[in-house]
């Protein structure tokens, strides 16, 4: 409120509040407004049946399609009914355990590739914003190459070259492209951190570069990274599922999502709805759900966006 | 201003302006009993309560106070481009030679603004339009209010940076303001204001951002120009030194309140409410020098929970139990003066 | 202007050399950790070495250095660039020169892409000044559930959803119904067809276009939100100017600025998804050409049609970069 009174009359700044107040207030105000969005709430609860499915899939299906005997040629395609309400894939396996087991595929390569572009794009952002000068001409230079390659195109390149692709490489290959966004992000927010006034009065006293980094310029700057590493949870999801689908990702017998709405997609107009429709329903939920969540912290985090 | 002047007097009279009937023998310009709440997350917030205020031809009133007490607000329902929601007028009058604005609708209204009354903003930068050059949005005055053609406008803007004292107007005219420096931006403000010769301009902290030699400049061009144009001018700051200079009255506003109202010299000379003695005696005074300088303690409340009775009592020298409870009403001074303050006696002895 | 579109054109040619140089250094690293796709391509059945050789030769993949894991092949790159320069893009395993092939099928993506990039735009800011002008109405509501939800289906599922649901199930009987407009039926086909080259692209356009008009809309309403509570905006309403004029003109303007530069990393995404589009729908373009070549294996077509995308992603970047400055005069002053 008195932020935005300040907005709204211009006078100078004479009665700046405490820091240390308008901190704590800042986080306060982040869980309640989290805590009072259903949106928040429906997304967190979907992120966790997602990342159980993902990490437990036993628990929410009992044989996995991988093992022996699970899949019956004879169920081949087989539609939904109520014992089986999710019918059978084409290779006769049940469709719902192939979809639980698929979770994990997709969901820990976007987790993976999450944390890497985290850790380059936070690292490589702050060194280019804080240090400045030549290290930062580098790294823009060689972000503004990366940014060159449209991201499904340069993925695709190395993936067709690799002969059998996996988690690793995958994750490799998404990592490399993905981690370009954050980077800019990162050095745009440390740059404004640092001209901050409090930055300098830090140094002043005398403060440490990593003490300054540390308590002032990450602790700026993790909102967006926050925002923008649970948002690119679903864009990784989707783009390893693209992949997939396209056939430079997982491959057979992997049980994957974008390998069973390839599969679907023909028969699919042969009238076997169930094997598109169902994969492509995982698929949304969960990107969904990541988006979801990444907006609802978005609008508790930057109270502009009100 | 020829030709299109004469130009805006002839469409003046199939101007929606045509019908309103104002009264030149009325004052230019009276607020009586001005409210403003805005909706907010954290309840209603009352920005301005029971504000008023007389302005006369010629006549400049001062607005003082800290962040916050309205005075801005204050200016943007008088001009009526306050946001709505979440900020509403709850109640008053904006009387312009006799007509109540806030009657009026909304397409009439408009051409109050800019003809009649208008407004230098604080922030010149973030005031005039990035993307258009500096000319085209001083044209545009001419161009949709007086029906001038691209090329009138265009000259009109080279007179009116001229007027200003930007030098090199005919080339300037093509810049974007964020080619101009601070205090020739403020005074790109100042022309926008003037283009249609209005009879009264609201000046909302117009030097606050700028470097002290440039604010005494333009202030020496903005209280110039008035006195050549007999302008209404309200000028609206927290800088006790600039309204001592121009201001022939002034109104103290505290937490939405108008707190004092008195002619400028009887204000300097002695203050009748405790808040605007505070503010004068937080003014830090050469003969004083090496003495403590005062200051008044703690914040302006908030307006969405002000405190009961007094809004000023907790910061107060003066206050009693009553100031606590009492919601003082505005007190009649002698000289012609108006305080909210209970005990305003005493603070004019004190 | 001149002198800003003078130094953009000297800052894009290092981006470009780089850009290409990353391409080649990816690939050549990638082929000395996993191997000659020269021999992959033939799997258990190879041919005399003699024959690998030449195949190798004409794939310009007998370079010694292909050999030395770690080394960036400058040299090879050099060449290539030679190469790249005089058109010559490789060729396929067929034999077929991948320029020729790319020509050939560049127009029906342009088409593809045209539409897309028309319909987002258009449909994309409609939406978004809609939703921005009506904060927090149904409007407003309404656009933003149904851009999250684009935004959430990735093309290839929107793609094959589109084509059973709208493609089959309800274009299916206008094709066949005597009632029915033809072109309706031909708006809402599986496949491309030849005979009507852009109606029969409006459904795989429409799709290619959605994630990114769902973004445009977003960015649009957060950036009009964003002007109309400014300082200028203030001062436009000071002016007395009319309410339509206050966005239309003082703050559509300044609003577009962004999705403009959306717009610019929006035609990378377009190519990538035109790949996925074209493949679902059977477009004869140059995303089926690397959508087969992937099936195929065919490595030099996939690196060949990838440089070149990446270099007309690259030009039309340089083209959206002036188009900003000419929206923006901060930037072009700078």
């Amino acid at each position: 409120m008195s932020d935005f009174l300040a907005a709204q009359d211009s006078a100078g700044h004479e009665h700046a509040q405490p820091r240390s107040d308008q901190n704590r207030s800042l986080w306060g105000d982040v869980r309640y407004e989290l805590m009072r969005n259903p949106v928040f709430w429906v997304s967190s609860v979907l992120v966790l049946v997602i990342l159980s499915m993902a990490f437990a899939p036993q628990l929410w299906a009992e044989t996995s399609p991988t093992a022996r005997g699970a899949c019956r040629l004879e169920n081949a395609r087989v539609e939904p009914s109520a014992a089986h309400p999710f019918g059978y894939t084409n290779a006769g396996c049940d469709m719902w355990s192939s979809l639980v087991y698929g979770t994990g595929k997709s969901v820990i390569v976007a987790i993976l590739v999450t944390i890497g572009t985290v850790i380059v794009g936070v690292t490589l952002g702050t060194v280019a914003g804080y240090v400045g000068g030549f290290a930062d001409t580098v790294i823009s230079r060689v972000t503004d190459i990366f940014f060159g390659l449209p991201f499904i195109l340069g993925a695709l390149v190395f993936l067709a070259i690799f002969p059998d692709r996996n988690v690793w490489t995958l994750t490799a290959v998404l990592t490399m492209f993905g981690w370009t966004s954050l980077t800019r992000v990162m050095r745009g927010s440390v740059i404004s951190t640092k001209q901050k006034d409090y930055v300098d009065a830090a140094r002043a006293l005398g403060a440490t570069n990593f003490f300054i980094i540390r308590k002032h310029i990450l602790a700026n700057s993790i909102a967006p990274v926050i925002v923008l590493a649970t948002i690119g949870l679903g864009a990784y999801i989707s783009a390893e599922a693209t992949l997939t689908f396209l056939g430079v990702g997982y491959q057979r017998p992997t049980v994957s999502w974008g390998l069973l709405v390839a599969e679907g997609q023909n028969l699919a107009l042969a009238g076997f709805w169930h094997l598109l429709v169902l994969p492509c329903a995982f698929i949304v939920v969960t990107v969904l759900s990541f988006i979801l969540l990444g907006d609802a912290l978005r609008d508790a985090l930057d109270p502009r966006a009100r | 201003m020829s030709e299109i002047l004469t130009e805006t007097e002839r469409r003046s009279n199939k101007s929606p302006l045509s019908g309103v009937s104002f009264d030149g023998s009325a004052p230019l310009l009276e607020v009586e009993d001005l409210e403003v709440e805005f909706h907010t997350r954290d309840g209603i917030a009352h920005a301005v309560n029971n504000v008023s205020f007389t302005l006369r031809e010629g006549e400049t009133l001062g607005i003082l106070g800290e962040s916050g007490c309205g005075k801005s607000v204050t200016a943007q329902a008088i001009m009526g481009i306050l946001d709505t929601p979440p900020a509403k007028v709850t109640g008053g009058q904006v009387r312009y030679r006799g007509v109540d604005l806030l009657q009026l609708e909304e397409k009439t209204r408009r051409h109050i603004r800019a003809n009649k009354i208008a407004i230098i903003f604080q922030d010149a930068l973030s005031s005039l339009n990035p993307v258009f050059t500096v000319g085209w949005q001083l044209g545009e005055l001419y161009r949709k209010h007086a029906g001038a053609s691209r090329a009138q406008a265009k000259s009109k803007a080279v007179e009116l940076l001229d007027l200003v004292g930007i030098p090199g107007a005919p080339a300037r005219i093509n810049s974007f303001p964020h080619q101009f420096s601070g205090g020739m931006r403020q005074r790109v403000m100042i022309a926008m204001a003037l283009a249609l010769e209005p009879d009264i301009i609201i000046a909302d902290e117009p030097t606050t951002a700028l470097d002290v030699t440039v604010q005494a400049q333009v202030m020496t061009l903005l209280s110039d120009l008035q006195r050549e144009m007999r302008l209404g001018l309200i000028l609206i700051t927290h800088d006790m030194g600039v309204v001592a200079d121009v201001a022939d009255k002034i109104c103290v506003m505290y937490a939405g309140h108008a707190v004092e109202r008195a002619d400028v010299y009887e204000i300097y000379e002695r203050p009748a409410h405790p808040y605007t003695k505070a503010l004068l005696e937080s003014i830090p005074r050469v003969d004083q020098k090496g003495q403590d300088l005062t200051v008044i303690k703690g914040l302006p409340p908030a307006l969405v929970d002000p405190p009961p009775g007094c809004s000023f009592h907790p910061r107060c020298a003066f206050a009693r139990d009553r100031c606590t409870t009492d919601e003082p009403p505005l007190y009649e001074v002698p000289g012609n003066r108006l305080s909210a303050c209970h005990y305003w006696e005493e603070v004019l002895e004190s | 202007m001149g002198r800003y579109v003078a130094r953009r054109l000297v800052q894009f040619i290092p981006v470009i050399l780089g850009t290409l140089f990353l391409l080649h250094v990816l690939s050549v690293l990638t082929i000395q950790i996993v191997g000659d796709p020269v021999r992959a391509l033939f799997g258990e059945n190879a041919p005399p070495e003699a024959i690998l050789e030449q195949l190798r030769a004409n794939y310009n993949l007998d370079d010694d250095c292909l050999e030395q894991t770690g080394n960036p092949c400058v040299r090879l790159f050099v060449d290539r660039l030679a190469q790249y320069a005089s058109g010559d893009f490789g060729i396929n395993f067929r034999g077929r020169s991948v320029a020729e092939l790319f020509v050939e099928r560049f127009p029906v993506t342009v088409r593809l892409t045209v539409i897309a990039l028309v319909f987002e735009t258009v449909v994309g800011i409609f939406l978004g000044v809609m939703a921005g002008l009506r904060k927090d109405k149904l409007v407003d509501n309404f656009v933003r559930f149904s851009t999250v939800l684009l935004i959430a289906f990735p093309v290839f599922v929107f793609g094959t959803l589109a084509q059973l649901f709208i493609g089959l199930e309800l274009g299916l009987p206008l094709r066949d119904s005597e009632r029915a407009p033809e072109w309706l039926g031909q708006m809402l086909t599986v496949t491309y067809n030849p005979e009507f080259p852009w109606l029969s692209l409006m459904l795989p356009g429409l799709v290619l276009g959605a994630f990114s008009l769902a973004a445009i809309a977003r960015l649009t309403r957060t950036s009009l939100i964003e002007n109309l509570r400014s300082d200028y905006v203030r001062t436009a309403r000071a002016k007395g100017l009319t309410s339509s004029r206050t966005v239309g003109v003082h703050t559509l303007r300044n609003s577009l600025i962004p999705v403009v530069t959306y717009i610019g990393i929006d035609i990378g995404l377009l190519l990538g998804g035109a790949l996925v589009t074209e493949g679902i729908f059977n477009i004869p373009g140059v995303g089926q050409l690397v959508f087969l070549a992937i099936q195929a294996n065919d490595t030099p077509v996939i690196l060949g049609v990838v440089t070149i995308l990446t270099v007309v992603f690259l030009v039309a970047n340089l083209l959206v970069d002036i188009l900003y400055a000419a929206l923006d005069p901060r930037i072009r002053y700078e």
